[in-house]
């Protein structure tokens, strides 16, 4: 079995706002014979408050966790897309620039570690898309989500053209990946644009603008559910569906759900398992044929 | 008074010696310890040439050429790319230390490049001290 | 006999003598081995420089010469003209540089003096070894491949043909034209293009000096500069073209019609059809991909053949010239020649690479030359700019620089695209008066006789300057106006503001790049590409028509993107190379070249693989390595790797070299 080391990240621990993407990769895992190994003692990846702060210290506080997956071996899978984006980042800088290198290097023998730069880090619709294939995840379906419409919402990160393997303005493998679960993905013309991401605390009306046009597009298409491979833009679409209805007075109930989740349906996984009850705009009604 | 190391320099005719030719229009100071020896390619270096420059008295030799995929005739940069690892090879096996012997490639519009790749190789083979034959080092 | 040197140390003014002592130079080179005479000079490339040296050759009997001087690509020529006109072989002289490699970039003036009598021994060690050598000529043949009938091919083939000697025009399409036959008017005169192409063209397939090879590729090429042998594949046409009168009625007949090349896919043509209105040679071809009897005749089956046959119902006979032949084949001609020109062109950028504009996904975003097509009388839509439903656009918007200027896609400016963008916003104006015509630039670039007039002139016309690159061409509407239309979203950098446009149309302004088959005809005649894929020319300032390989052009889009009057005048300065050679007569092959000493040649072989110009050849009979004169370059690359050295670098000689650094270090 191919060997996979695991950041879950702030968003996927325990009491995180995207704990369900955490339950359901575990449940979608164990169908798929799959091992994500998680890194003990994973710190923080730093992101955008620290990046922003102060660059080269992230980087090395982003390293720690790279340095760790090393001693796993195999590739590293980052479910979260900002994790994702600055772990990447990070392995990508230490190779280019000499300087940052050097400083990580020095960081990281302060803390009695060492990276090698041989981690590969990946997403989980990745590893399921390319190391799985669509084939074997059709043959694990137990019940086919057949008649469910479905907008696959990429987020902005994920199809970064640097790090990622599908098309960058118009990606594909969620798509066709709910094509395997027997439902249809609706045409979704703002698949991969952006929800607002943190600005949704600084700059609340640009986010709300940009995730009413997420719906406004997903629904005007005919979607009856909106998955997604990021917990922030589930988090923006989902918890912030209330406010955008009271401030362009719409009427949107549009439930968002981790890809992850939507797999366990259609593998027959129990609901609990899934966390489907963690979600702020109700599941039920879009998924009553289902569960 | 600090040793002076004696390098002898091999350029191609149309992009290093003229990159050279370019940091001497341009005015820009470097050390004066690089001697010029012009051929037409650098594909026309011969090992020999680097060994009887340190049987002559030279302490380091700096080889240029074009940039891979500009040689002026075609591709006469990549024989000397493939024979000079070979020849290092055997010069460390002879105790003669990696730096003395060097490889660059400079384009005809690197003036500044090629002013501060000879101020850093006489540094360097300042700190290794002169060409003893045996080795390298001032006791030799 | 003894060599017999005489040095000659400049001081160049004060650029030398600043910092060298010339006068310690002098002394110290009097002291080196076979030195008869050394002079210290104030200028030594003037006159009385030259002088001490010509007096000195002839009164003292030199036979050797050195200058310490400038750099040898400054001045070797000059000097060497001085002593050849004193009776000296001119390679009998070695300069020391000692001004750009010495005086100007150092400041210790005690150890630039001391490096300037390390050069000078240098050059003194060896000059006493070389020997005279004497520049070969070989015959010219007055014969000019010109590859490529665009503009630049047809105008470097006449001025040719017209002075009285050969061209043959080669032309992979099977009409030349280019191109410019596309275009319809051009900047910035807004002369039709066709009108003054098509006389040009109409030349071309009337000189009796020019052989016309369309629908044509060239496959080898061997020889050197003014001895070239080319082998040439004339594809077939199926069509005998010396009986086909271009009448046309075999298209009428054709019942298979597909996309259009010549109205970039836009209009129609059938599968037998002659390629444009203007088409030199005026003559049909069939497409054998589409034709259904050349498909059908592949399975062992005869069908269709109305274009041979006629169709009784319509009333129309087939061929009566009986010029359709199913049965041609390819055909391979070899030709001699004595220069060659490429005049290969361009190929526009396919945007649809750039996959948020909307190119091959959206309705009415066109690319520039299928808006060329659009607008022009002889196009799909005779000239009316329709949209794809056949309306006529209220708003259109031009995007600059879709390919260009990228780090994406290609660094580089395409020169021609805001000046044909302007002449877009024009003719719009011009055939829709009602219409909103935006124009989004990153920069205006008018350089050119007439180009920031015509500019000016379109701002006078009312068209709506955007300053900011487009970043999407999308369909989803967000506000009534924009229901069903087109929205340009773009950062208006003067106003500082996003803004959305809807509008009707959007058109492309793509640039222009080098063709896919460059690589294959680089190889093929032995040609060096720059790094953005254009070929490269000898000197981007001082010799921008020719390439390190004599007797090779290249003029045109094929070098760098440009525009018609500098096309025109780099064909025309190429065709002054070519007959300038015509005229001599002959040419001059460089002296210092490879030679194989035969006895010594194990024939091994490694030689041969190594050279760049295929210029040693293996004689089969006596087993031995030889080195084609014409063909060497010099590199000295095989001399380096022969294991026996039977092969000398003349004037790079193994023992020169080694004396030079014996010199360098004394």
């Amino acid at each position: 079995m191919k060997q996979y080391s695991y950041f879950p990240g702030c968003g996927l621990s325990p009491e995180g706002f995207g704990r369900a993407f955490d339950w359901s990769i575990k449940g979608v895992n164990k169908v798929l014979d799959l091992e994500f190994k998680e890194i003990p003692d994973w710190n923080c990846c730093g992101t955008v408050p620290y990046d922003t702060l102060h660059e080269h210290a992230s980087f090395a506080v982003c390293a720690r966790n790279l340095a760790l997956a090393e001693q796993i071996g195999g590739d590293l899978v980052a479910p979260c897309s900002s994790c994702y984006v600055f772990l990447s980042r990070t392995n990508q800088y230490i190779h280019e620039y000499a300087k940052v290198k050097k400083e990580v290097e020095d960081a990281l023998a302060a803390g009695g570690l060492a990276y090698h730069g041989k981690v590969k880090v990946r997403k989980v619709l990745d590893v399921y898309v390319n190391d799985v294939g669509y084939d074997v995840i059709a043959a694990k379906v137990k019940k086919s989500l057949e008649g469910l419409k479905v907008a696959c919402y990429y987020g902005c990160q994920e199809v970064r053209p640097i790090f990622g393997r599908d098309h960058p303005e118009n990606p594909k493998y969620m798509d066709k990946l709910v094509k395997a679960l027997g439902a249809e993905a609706v045409n979704f013309p703002l698949k991969s644009a952006c929800c607002g991401g943190s600005l949704i605390i600084s700059e609340e009306d640009a986010s709300l603008e940009l995730i009413k046009k997420l719906l406004d597009s997903a629904v005007s298409n005919g979607a009856e559910v909106m998955i997604t491979g990021c917990p922030l833009c589930q988090l923006n679409v989902d918890a912030y569906q209330a406010m955008v209805n009271r401030k362009y007075k719409t009427d949107y109930h549009l439930p968002i759900l981790f890809f992850t989740q939507l797999m366990g349906v259609a593998f027959g996984l129990d609901e609990k398992d899934l966390g489907l009850k963690t979600s702020i705009v109700p599941v039920k009604k879009a998924l009553a044929k289902f569960i | 008074m600090s040793f002076e190391p004696k390098i002898v320099g091999i350029l191609c005719n149309w992009c290093s010696y003229t990159g050279a030719d370019l940091a001497g229009t341009s005015r820009k100071k470097y050390l004066p310890n690089v001697r010029i020896v012009r051929v037409m390619c650098s594909g026309r270096v011969e090992p020999t040439f680097i060994l009887k420059a340190f049987e002559q008295g030279a302490d380091g030799v700096l080889v240029c050429g074009c940039h891979p995929g500009d040689c002026h005739y075609q591709d006469g940069n990549k024989k000397t790319a493939r024979r000079m690892p070979l020849l290092k090879k055997m010069l460390a096996q002879f105790g003669i230390e990696d730096e003395r012997v060097r490889l660059e490639w400079i384009s005809a519009s690197e003036g500044d490049r090629f002013a501060a790749i000879v101020n850093e190789m006489t540094e360097q083979v300042r700190k290794l001290g002169p060409f003893s034959g045996n080795g390298g080092g001032a006791n030799g | 006999m003894a060599p017999k040197i005489g040095v000659y140390i400049c001081h160049c003014g004060s650029n030398i003598a600043g910092i060298v002592d010339c006068s310690k130079v002098t002394e110290f080179a009097r002291g080196l081995p076979n030195v008869a005479v050394a002079r210290d000079y104030k200028y030594m490339c003037s006159d009385p420089g030259q002088n001490l040296i010509k007096e000195d050759i002839k009164k003292l009997g030199l036979n050797r010469v050195v200058v310490a001087s400038c750099s040898p690509r400054m001045h070797e020529p000059t000097f060497r003209r001085a002593c050849q006109d004193a009776g000296l072989n001119q390679y009998l002289f070695e300069m020391a540089n000692i001004r750009e490699q010495c005086s100007w970039v150092h400041v210790d003036k005690e150890m630039a003096t001391e490096k300037a009598k390390a050069l000078v021994s240098a050059a003194v060690h060896r000059v006493a070894l070389q020997e005279p050598l004497e520049t070969k000529e070989v015959a010219m043949n007055p014969c000019t491949l010109v590859i490529g009938g665009g503009v630049a091919g047809i105008q470097a083939a006449l001025e040719i043909a017209d002075a009285g000697h050969k061209v043959y025009l080669l032309e992979k399409e099977p009409s030349i034209g280019g191109h410019m036959a596309m275009f319809d008017k051009t900047f910035p005169t807004l002369d039709c293009a066709a009108c003054i192409l098509t006389p040009k063209m109409t030349s071309v397939g009337q000189n009796h000096n020019i052989e016309l090879l369309a629908y044509s590729e060239l496959v080898e090429l061997s020889g050197y500069i003014g001895n070239f042998k080319a082998k040439i594949k004339k594809k077939a046409r199926y069509i005998d073209t010396v009986k086909c009168t271009g009448c046309g009625r075999c298209s009428e007949l054709c019942p298979t019609s597909l996309p259009n090349e010549f109205d970039c896919g836009l209009g129609q043509r059938k599968a037998i059809y002659i390629p444009s209105p203007y088409a030199v040679p005026n003559k049909a071809i069939i497409d054998a991909k589409n034709c259904l009897h050349l498909k059908g005749k592949a399975n062992g089956k005869d069908v269709c053949r109305l274009c041979q046959k006629g169709n009784e119902k319509k009333g129309l006979v087939g061929c009566e010239a009986e010029a359709i032949d199913f049965d041609q084949k390819d055909e391979m001609v070899e030709i001699e020649i004595g220069n060659i020109i490429v005049a290969t062109g361009f190929q526009q950028f396919d945007p649809a690479k750039i996959y948020q504009l909307g190119y091959g996904r959206l309705n009415n975003v066109f690319t520039s030359l299928e808006f060329e097509r659009l607008t022009n009388a002889s196009g799909p839509t005779s000239g009316r700019v329709l949209l794809k439903d056949g309306s006529e656009p209220k708003t259109i918007a031009i995007l600059h620089c879709i390919g260009s200027r990228d780090a994406n896609y290609h660094k580089y400016c395409s020169r021609v695209c805001c000046m044909y963008s302007l002449k877009f916003a024009h003719l719009l104006r011009e055939k829709l008066p009602e219409a909103a015509v935006y124009q989004l630039y990153i920069d205006m670039r008018c350089a050119g006789s007439g180009y920031e007039e015509f500019y000016e002139r379109l701002q006078e016309e009312g068209v709506n300057f955007i300053r900011g690159k487009a970043g999407e061409v999308t369909d989803l509407a967000e506000s009534p106006e924009e229901k069903d239309r087109l929205v340009v979203m773009v950062e208006d950098t003067l106003v500082r503001r996003k803004r959305r446009l809807p509008v009707d149309m959007v058109i492309l302004s793509c640039a222009l790049e080098p063709r896919p088959d460059t690589e294959q005809l680089a190889r093929i005649l032995t040609l060096s590409r720059k790094a953005d894929g254009f070929f490269l020319e000898k000197h981007p300032k001082l010799d921008p028509v020719a390439t390190t390989t004599d007797g090779v052009y290249i003029v045109g889009c094929c070098q760098s993107p440009k525009d018609i009057p500098d096309t025109v005048a780099q064909a025309s300065a190429a065709a002054a190379r070519v007959l300038a050679l015509i005229s001599k007569g002959k040419v001059e092959i460089e002296a210092a070249i490879a030679n194989i000493d035969e006895e010594k040649c194990s024939g091994c072989k490694i030689c041969i693989d190594l050279c760049p110009y295929k210029a040693i050849s293996f004689d089969e009979e006596k087993k031995v390595s030889r080195v084609n004169e014409a063909l060497c370059k010099g590199c000295g690359t095989c001399v380096a790797a022969c294991p026996s050295g039977a092969i000398k670098g003349r004037h790079f000689t193994t023992e020169e070299i080694m004396a030079e650094i014996e010199g360098v270090l004394a």
